[in-house]
């Protein structure tokens, strides 16, 4: 056993008292509002995440009605949008407001703060066997200035001139100029104002996990010890506590420019006939500052889905993670590689070609740990000794999904056909494909299995089973032909596509992929109805470990109080993957090691 | 702090590692900002300034702030109460005389016609080191709330973390203003 394992052992016992405290004076608004128990803010987390989810859903089915009835009119529409949807069809203007909406939503307060900022605060304490984080008091703060970004970005779909339009990438000159468009205006004042007060929100989270799963760990836990989960949790924190602050620079830029008549991103630009003053600056620098988040985000977004489904995996196989360390050194390759690769979004920008080999072959690097994540996904899948329970068939289909998408990806890293393919339904299929989808599955695999340790009782599995099939069938059949539609040309972002006699052909199709999303939306509805009925009327949980876990999370009561364990923390002996060993089933991680038995 | 977070505290405490990783993030920022400034200055119409006069009888003052309040805190662990409220005052005064000479090189900058929108080089100038100034204030902030603790008469807990991380905040502004003073010296 390593000396790093036993770094705080000292401090872990005499600590029975704290969990008794902790409930004394306890109204519902330190309970339920501003708690500063990291179990609750993961809960505040998740269900805001999932309100944001149908809405960013809702969005994308709007948009799709253009889409795939380019011709059609429908008098609801101008119901419930009014002059946004004049005569029953959606305006441009609201096309792009709804796409850039759906994409800033999904992004970032779907995927990063209701995935991150869920699990990171619900399984980080539970799994390394910490009462809370290291600071509960910025980890409130952290999900009420996420709150507060809600507020703002909300408030800002019901401005007269409408929320922002230029894109969830806000390049610019749209995204600077006030007058470019009606999306430039107060929408996207409001749009930089929630970002800040996200930013800070992913900022104070991110700080909390790292200093938590490094310094807080229960004795025994070394670092080789921890869950696959909680690794990748870690890496998603360096990369946002790394990347988010350039985004910040970039957009403190932008708003000089915006508000103060600077010109970092302007330069040489006419708006109705009149030649605006900016001179010397560079709408490329902007790509540069963003990407180098914007690429990080990527895999804030998917780390955690792979850290969740590599935890599900090996439970419900029955065995061990295939290659533990090559998984933890794979996502820590893939982390490095994230800073690097930035430019490939920017292959058609002007970028040197010289420079832009080197980001291909970096972005190319990414297939290598990739490549040995899927082949250890399905090396313990191999010969399980499966259970397909609902939270285990999300995480195979995140592996499914994953491939999928990743492929696709080898094809837009390189710069050559990159020229061909960019901007077009191929980059959208593949980045949802990888990016949405995978990570919305990584994260309906982690509601699914941690559900009955957050609210005490099961998801109802005949609505999980609807829930998944149709879901997984509906989105490949979205986004794959997609990738025809892009490989044909057909660009992205477009409103209509009437003036391509080229493009007619794919009218049908069109429309067959806007039914498909108006299903799955409809079944996510059905999710979310089992979620709240679950956690009011769902089967109780009786026992404190049902899935037969090795991880410590399942040590404590089945509804664990503030500070988790009622008694002592208990002590680590060995590894999260004792699965099928010695002729057992599973050896949790708090069981002393036997004297037959090798250490791990 | 609660006591169910105090109950695992390990070598390192836990919000000296986080004001670690914070600066870690903040470094990031300024990385972004001045890799956008060497990016934008090796492009055409770049033009070049001046730095003013003042901008050095600043970066002496921020240094003694940083000499002052390692002393203070010297004086802090040996109980040598009436020594640490004199250095400490002294710090506040030195972090606000440091901002009154950056808005002073400011004021001199645009006088000369260095103004925020003439150039997008005029223009880094002013974000860069108003962004370190916003990160004084920052600084600042903390030093009043040490200075307001060494006068009152109710807090008699002795806490040695608060002055470290005050400690460690500052040096570090200070080093980023020797850094940024370097930068724009040599890069203009």
């Amino acid at each position: 056993m390593s000396s790093v394992a036993t770094l705080h052992g000292a401090d872990v016992h005499g600590g029975h008292d704290s969990h008794h405290e902790h409930h004394h004076h306890e109204t519902f608004i330190s309970k339920y509002v501003f708690s500063q128990d990291h179990k609750m803010i993961a809960r505040q987390f998740l269900i805001t995440g999932i309100i944001w989810a149908i809405i960013g859903g809702l969005f994308s089915v709007v948009f799709r009605f253009q889409l795939g009835y380019p011709d059609s009119t429908f008098p609801w529409l101008e119901d419930i949008f009014g002059h946004w949807a004049a005569g029953g069809k959606l305006k441009p203007e609201f096309y792009y407001a709804l796409v850039t909406m759906h994409g800033t939503i999904l992004v970032f307060f779907v995927l990063t703060a209701g995935l991150s900022g869920t699990f990171a605060n619900f399984l980080i304490p539970l799994q390394i066997g910490a009462r809370d984080m290291a600071s509960p008091f910025l980890n409130m703060l952290s999900y009420w200035f996420f709150f507060l970004a809600s507020v703002i970005m909300f408030s800002s779909l019901f401005v007269q001139t409408g929320p922002a339009s230029g894109g969830w990438t806000i390049y610019p000159p749209l995204s600077a100029l006030g007058d470019a468009s009606s999306g430039s205006k107060i929408g996207m004042d409001l749009w930089l104002v929630s970002m800040a007060m996200f930013i800070v929100s992913s900022l104070l989270g991110g700080l909390n996990y790292i200093t938590t799963i490094l310094n807080m760990r229960t004795k025994g836990m070394s670092m080789t010890r921890m869950p696959l989960t909680v690794w990748s949790l870690f890496f998603t924190a360096v990369l946002g506590v790394l990347s988010f602050p350039v985004l910040l620079s970039g957009a403190i830029l932008l708003l000089f420019d915006r508000n103060l008549g600077t010109s970092f991103y302007l330069s040489d630009i006419v708006i109705a006939g009149k030649i605006l003053p900016n001179e010397g600056g560079s709408a490329i620098l902007f790509q540069h500052l963003f990407w180098f988040l914007g690429h990080p985000e990527v895999y804030i977004i998917l780390l955690p889905a792979m850290g969740m489904s590599s935890e599900i995996l090996a439970t419900n196989s029955r065995k061990p993670i295939f290659g533990y360390m090559a998984m933890v050194g794979s996502l820590f390759a893939i982390a490095i590689l994230a800073f690097l690769v930035w430019a490939h979004h920017m292959f058609v920008t002007g970028l040197n070609p010289f420079l832009g080999s080197f980001f291909v072959l970096l972005t190319l690097l990414i297939a290598v740990p990739s490549a040995i994540k899927v082949f250890n996904w399905l090396t313990t899948l191999w010969r399980g000794n499966i259970r397909f329970t609902p939270g285990m068939l999300f995480a195979i289909g995140f592996v499914s999904l994953f491939i999928s998408g990743g492929l696709t990806g080898i094809f837009l890293g390189n710069s050559a056909l990159d020229l061909h393919l960019h901007d077009t339904y191929f980059v959208v299929a593949h980045f949802h494909i990888v990016m949405g989808v995978a990570s919305f599955f990584g994260m309906f695999a982690g509601v699914y299995h941690w559900f009955p340790k957050m609210f005490g009782r099961y998801l109802n599995n005949t609505m999980a089973y609807i829930h998944f099939w149709v879901t997984i069938i509906g989105a490949y059949l979205i986004f794959w032909p997609m990738h025809y539609e892009g490989l044909a040309g057909m660009p992205r972002r477009y409103y209509d596509f009437a003036n391509w006699e080229s493009f007619k052909m794919f009218g049908g199709l069109n429309e067959f992929i806007s039914l498909v999303a108006m299903i799955v939306f409809a079944v996510q509805l059905l999710f979310v109805f089992n979620f709240f009925y679950s956690i009011f009327k769902g089967r109780k949980v009786t026992s404190t470990n049902p899935w037969g876990s090795n991880t410590l999370e399942w040590t404590t009561p089945i509804k664990p109080g503030h500070g988790n364990w009622p008694g002592e923390i208990p002590e680590v002996y060995r590894g999260a993957y004792d699965y099928a060993k010695d002729g057992k089933e599973f050896i949790p991680q708090n069981v002393p090691v036997g004297a037959d038995e090798t250490s791990h | 702090m609660s006591a169910v977070a105090m109950e695992q505290r390990k070598r390192i405490h836990p919000h000296k590692f986080t004001l670690w990783l914070g600066i870690g993030s903040i470094v990031m920022m300024f990385a972004g900002l001045t890799s956008a400034y060497i990016v934008k200055r090796n492009q055409a119409n770049w033009i070049s300034f001046e730095l003013p006069v003042v901008f050095w009888y600043s970066t002496a003052v921020i240094f003694a702030s940083s000499i002052t309040l390692y002393l203070a805190g010297r004086s802090f662990s040996g109980r040598e109460m009436a020594r640490y409220r004199l250095l400490i005052s002294v710090t506040v005064l030195l972090g606000v005389l440091f901002l009154v000479l950056q808005g002073i090189g400011f004021q001199q900058l645009w006088a000369k016609g260095i103004t925020l929108q003439a150039s997008v080089s005029y223009s880094f100038l002013y974000v860069i080191v108003g962004l370190h100034a916003a990160h004084v204030i920052g600084g600042i902030i903390a030093l009043i709330v040490l200075f307001a603790g060494a006068f009152s008469k109710k807090s008699r807990n002795y806490n040695k973390v608060p002055v470290e991380l005050t400690g460690t905040y500052w040096h570090f502004v200070d080093l980023l203003w020797i850094y940024l003073l370097v930068f724009l010296l040599m890069i203009r």
